[in-house]
């Protein structure tokens, strides 16, 4: 238990602290819902167990115990949230904030959608060129809040909302308008410029997984070298700190701050071709949001806008999102685990608060001591 | 001359939601706190108004009016969050206004799975009901146009512009409010609470936000679902930049995109419109304001102070 007490005090700590905390408040306050709305809270965290590990804790010890297949279904749910997670927490690091990421996902899997439709090549030039024009689909749809913050100083959280706006529209009127569309989705993708492997869904049990989770890694990677090891990372990071100390030292500024949502608008566009030639492999027009951008915010934040942090982060709210189906299916409705990710972002954003009371606590346990 | 008077009379319908939430981010912003949780706060109020009225209609015949106050109730209560959040634990407030947008997606259709057992609420059998208002519906012009067949929340709408801009520029309440979003440090050293207006700009932003989901949900659909707002919070916000945070330009703003809504749907009507698809008049309003944001950018007419966690030491 010291050892316990010894971690709330420490102030160097918080930042791993403050989100454990945010996280397990957050599923208490969820489970005290479930229990006043007549709900079994147990359900749904067997759900969420199921969904993560892949084993029934209703089924222990039988040979229906293990199902590959819902961890297959997990890591693929993870997969573009944790893109628009990187994507978000690339800008916050250059004290951006890009709400946009949802409708950079969005035209970059239109792009992936289009290149992988329309273009008929060898794999090892259809797929990379695929997953490029996704990138640059993304980085595209960054650039004009980007620009238009760094020429004219208009604030970048209101043009991304209507750049995710003008995305959704546009991305479905473009879907539409392919060879063979109907009005909800595309024709498929040729194999040769997909993620989707007969391998990774043999592994687990007919799953979707698929390649794709190869790029994830290694944009975690360049994310961290990116903002960790090099200058360029160093001065987009030094502008999120103090924009005008960095123009003093003879930074370019602006140039940095369009970089910085071309870079963030990239990743998000990959994260876009998770969706359309990974977990699908077709364009689908889309009603309304899937909220993967709001997602990634999620991500970001919980994880301190750090590589491991998003990485990890991003695992929870995939488990999170891929459980609800479970959820729904045993009579629990799924939208506990929507509210359960919003209170994590709540907390998050209130960690000032955590982080007075936890200062509180130590102030007290110092007078207990004398 | 009956189709122009039916677009100008669905204009001013499909308007009236944006008006009465963008005023509510008028209160907030003016105030000092940014509130992107306006589409959340819509999906507050929409739910309740809708479940209230499903609920009341078999008893009495006012119940949508009910639905309307349950509306502003419920979107007051979740605003209060978003207050807490960004006033006094100076938490960011773009974030914990995302939260909130989060958290209403969660919240609605959850209690809609306790409550009906379904995704959405159950559907009501009237909602509100158009009036043709006699005599005043013979005047011509604007007879046709405000008169008849016209929902009496839109002339709710319109009291609530001129009430905000009286209560916002000829009052004290009104001027310590646009203070505290300017210069808080000049409000607090003249001894009027930062923290008691921002309260109050942020709860009546719910109130207002929680109200014109309210209307929207009674006035343009027959139940409560997830695609029932469906990004009219971020219009109104739109809207109020668009208007430079006044009553008068965020009404003008407001009629301007419900008239670009009804346009999308009247276009097959106009010969030289049909060949534009439908996705451009859903896509337009967004591009237009992104436009409007680039060229009002060289006059910072927004509050100056919004968006910043008030700080005493900076006095």
């Amino acid at each position: 238990m010291s050892k316990l007490k010894h971690l709330l005090l420490d102030e160097s700590k918080y930042k791993i602290t403050v989100p454990i905390i945010a996280i397990l408040l957050s599923f208490l306050i969820a489970t005290i819902v479930m229990v006043f709305t007549g709900i079994n809270p147990v359900g749904a965290f067997k759900a969420l167990i199921r969904t993560m590990t892949g084993i029934n804790m209703d089924q222990l010890f039988t040979d229906k115990m293990y199902n590959a297949r819902y961890l297959g279904e997990f890591l693929t749910t993870a997969l573009p949230i944790t893109m628009t997670g990187i994507a978000v927490a690339f800008a916050f690091r250059t004290g951006l904030f890009n709400i946009g990421a949802e409708g950079q996902l969005m035209v970059g899997a239109m792009a992936a959608t289009i290149v992988s439709i329309l273009l008929d090549l060898p794999m090892i030039v259809h797929l990379p060129l695929v997953v490029l024009s996704a990138a640059a689909a993304g980085a595209a749809w960054g650039f004009v809040p980007g620009f238009l913050k760094a020429r004219f100083n208009v604030h970048e959280v209101v043009v991304t909302i209507m750049m995710n706006y003008t995305a959704l529209h546009m991305s479905n009127y473009v879907l539409k308008s392919l060879p063979g569309s109907d009005q909800v989705k595309t024709v498929k993708s040729l194999p040769s410029g997909t993620f989707q492997s007969d391998f990774l869904k043999a592994l687990t049990n007919n799953s979707r997984f698929h390649w794709g989770f190869v790029v994830v890694i290694l944009s975690l990677i360049i994310f961290w070298f990116i903002i960790e090891k090099t200058s360029f990372g160093f001065e987009l990071r030094s502008v999120g700190f103090n924009p005008h100390a960095s123009r003093y030292a003879g930074m370019k500024v602006t140039r940095n701050m369009v970089f910085s949502m071309m870079i963030s608008g990239a990743f998000a566009g990959i994260g876009g071709a998770m969706l359309s030639i990974g977990t699908f492999n077709y364009g689908r027009v889309l009603v309304g949001f899937e909220n993967y951008g709001f997602d990634g915010i999620a991500v970001a934040l919980l994880g301190g806008n750090t590589a491991v942090g998003v990485f990890l982060s991003g695992l929870l709210f995939g488990g999170l999102k891929s459980a609800q189906p479970l959820m729904q299916a045993n009579q629990i409705p799924m939208e506990i685990a929507k509210i359960i990710s919003s209170l994590i972002v709540l907390f998050v954003a209130m960690k000032y608060g955590f982080e007075m009371l936890l200062r509180l606590y130590a102030k007290q346990q110092l007078k207990e001591e004398e | 001359m009956n189709t122009f008077y039916s677009i100008m009379t669905l204009t001013l319908i499909f308007a009236a939601p944006i008006i009465v939430t963008g005023l509510g981010g008028l209160f907030s912003e003016r105030s000092g706190v940014v509130n992107i949780a306006l589409e959340g706060l819509m999906m507050i109020g929409a739910f309740s108004a809708a479940t209230v009225t499903v609920m009341l209609e078999p008893v009495t015949a006012a119940a949508p009016w009910i639905g309307l106050l349950a509306g502003a109730f419920f979107g007051g209560i979740i605003a209060l969050i978003h207050a807490y959040a960004s006033i006094d634990l100076k938490a960011d407030q773009v974030i914990s206004g995302t939260a909130i947008n989060l958290l209403a997606i969660g919240l609605t259709i959850y209690f809609a799975q306790i409550f009906f057992n379904q995704q959405r609420t159950d559907a009501f059998s009237r909602g509100l009901v158009k009036t043709t208002t006699p005599v005043l519906s013979e005047i011509p012009f604007f007879g046709p146009i405000l008169f008849t067949n016209m929902y009496q929340t839109v002339y709710l709408a319109l009291l609530i512009v001129v009430v905000t801009w009286f209560v916002v520029y000829k009052t004290t309440f009104g001027l310590r409010l646009r203070a505290c979003g300017e210069h808080p440090q000049a409000v607090d050293s003249m001894g009027v609470s930062v923290r008691k207006m921002r309260y109050y700009g942020v709860a009546l932003s719910g109130i207002l936000g929680g109200l014109g989901g309210a209307i929207m949900v009674l006035t343009q659909d027959t139940q409560y679902t997830i695609g029932t707002i469906h990004g009219t919070g971020f219009i109104a916000l739109a809207a109020l930049i668009f208007g430079k945070w006044n009553p008068w330009g965020l009404l003008g703003a407001s009629l301007f995109f419900g008239f670009s809504q009804v346009f999308g749907i009247y276009s097959n009507d106009f010969e030289i419109l049909q060949g534009l698809p439908q996705e451009f008049f859903y896509g337009l309003p967004y591009v237009l304001t992104i436009i409007a944001l680039v060229v009002f950018s060289n006059k910072s007419v927004g509050p100056k102070a919004a968006g910043e966690p008030y700080d005493v030491s900076k006095r």
